[in-house]
C-alpha cells in the first residue's frame, strides 16, 4: 500500500477487502462465534510456528532412523503426530519415498491443500493457476524451470492433494552425508524438496 | 528458480495483514466447528474454478480475493453475516479510520 511520509489527518484507510475482513471478524464475534484471541493465536502460529523447518525434521529423523522411516512410510498421520506435527483440519498425511526409479511431486489442481503442519502455509506459486494445472500435464517441464533435471531412467509420479489427504515428498538422502548429525541433515532438507519441486541441498 | 529463492529474503507467510486475518478467521470458524475442512476446501476450489475461467490467477492477492468471496457467500448462506449487516458494518469502520486522528487506535463506536 503507497503511504507517503507526510502527516496523514486521519488514520489511513485499510484497503477495501481488509474492510470486509474487519467487518466479518466483527459480526462474527459480537455473535460470540469467534474469539478474537483465538484469531491471533492462529496468525502467530502459522507466521512463526509453523514452517518447513517441522517437515526438514521430519525427513532428517527418516534418513537416520530405519524404524522411523518405516513407519512413516506406512501411515505418516500418527507418527508425524507423535512429533507434535497435527492437522488442525483433521487431514490424513501420506509421505512418499523419492528413489533413483522414482521422483515425487506435489500438486493440488483443485485449490492449494498442503501439509500445513508440516509445512506451513503454501507459498504464491503452488496456488498459482499455472503451477496447478502444468503440474501434471507437464511436470518434466514444471520441474526444469525450477531447476531440477532427473535421469531420463527415473520416472515422475505427481500426487493431487485434497482437503483430506496430504502428501509430503521424502527426498533422497544427498551423497557424502555419513557423518552428518540428524540436525545437520535437516538443514539440507528445503521447502521445495519436500513438495518435490526441488532436490535437497548438497552439503558445501 | 530456486537458486534465487536462496539468496533472496523469504517470502513473508502473508503478503498482506488482511490475508492473514481472512485465514485465520476460516480456520478458527472450522475450529470451532462451523463447517468440515473438505466443505469449506470444495467451496473455495468452486470460487477458483470460477475466477480462473477469466483469467490466470497467479495465487498471490487475487488468492485471497477467492477466499474471502467464498467465506461471505458461506456465511451470508449459513446466516452467521448477512450481506446487509456486513456492508454497514463494514462501513461503519471506514468512518470509523476517517474519522480517528492519525496515530490513535481506530475503534468502532459503542453500539447503540
Amino acid at each position: 500500500m503507497p503511504h507517503d511520509s507526510h502527516d496523514h489527518p486521519h488514520a489511513l484507510l485499510p484497503p477495501e477487502p481488509a474492510l470486509r475482513v474487519k467487518a466479518l471478524e466483527t459480526i462474527l464475534t459480537r455473535k460470540g462465534l469467534i474469539d478474537p484471541a483465538a484469531l491471533d493465536e492462529i496468525i502467530d502460529t502459522y507466521q512463526n510456528k509453523i514452517g518447513p523447518q517441522n517437515g526438514a525434521r521430519v525427513v532428517a529423523k527418516a534418513w537416520t532412523d530405519p524404524d522411523f522411516k518405516a513407519a512413516l512410510l506406512e501411515d505418516a498421520t500418527p507418527v508425524v503426530a507423535d512429533l507434535g506435527y497435527y492437522g488442525r483440519q483433521g487431514e490424513h498425511m501420506v509421505v512418499v519415498e523419492n528413489t533413483p526409479e522414482q521422483h515425487n511431486m506435489v500438486v493440488c489442481t483443485l485449490c492449494s491443500c498442503y501439509p500445513w503442519p508440516l509445512l506451513g502455509i503454501p507459498p504464491g506459486w503452488y496456488k498459482s493457476d499455472a503451477y496447478r494445472a502444468r503440474a501434471v500435464r507437464e511436470p518434466r517441464k514444471v520441474l526444469a524451470e525450477f531447476g531440477v533435471s532427473l535421469p531420463e531412467t527415473s520416472s515422475v509420479r505427481v500426487w493431487d492433494s485434497t482437503a483430506e489427504v496430504r502428501y509430503l515428498v521424502l527426498p533422497m538422502r544427498p551423497e557424502g552425508t555419513e557423518a552428518l548429525d540428524e540436525e545437520a541433515l535437516s538443514a539440507l532438507v528445503t521447502r521445495d524438496s519436500m513438495i518435490g519441486t526441488g532436490l535437497p541441498k548438497v552439503p558445501a | 528458480m530456486s537458486d534465487c529463492a536462496e539468496i533472496a529474503a523469504p517470502e513473508p507467510v502473508f503478503a498482506e495483514p488482511w490475508h492473514a486475518q481472512v485465514f485465520a478467521v476460516t480456520v478458527a470458524l472450522n475450529e470451532a466447528g462451523r463447517f468440515a475442512w473438505p466443505e469449506w476446501a470444495a467451496r473455495f476450489s468452486e470460487t477458483l474454478k470460477r475466477n480462473g475461467l477469466s483469467r490466470d490467477l497467479d495465487g498471490g492477492d487475487d488468492y485471497f480475493h477467492a477466499w474471502l468471496e467464498t467465506l461471505e457467500v458461506f456465511l451470508a448462506e449459513q446466516g452467521a453475516a448477512l450481506p446487509g449487516d456486513v456492508a454497514d458494518v463494514q462501513s461503519a469502520w471506514e468512518d470509523a479510520y476517517l474519522t480517528t486522528p492519525h496515530g490513535q487506535p481506530v475503534r468502532l463506536p459503542q453500539r447503540r
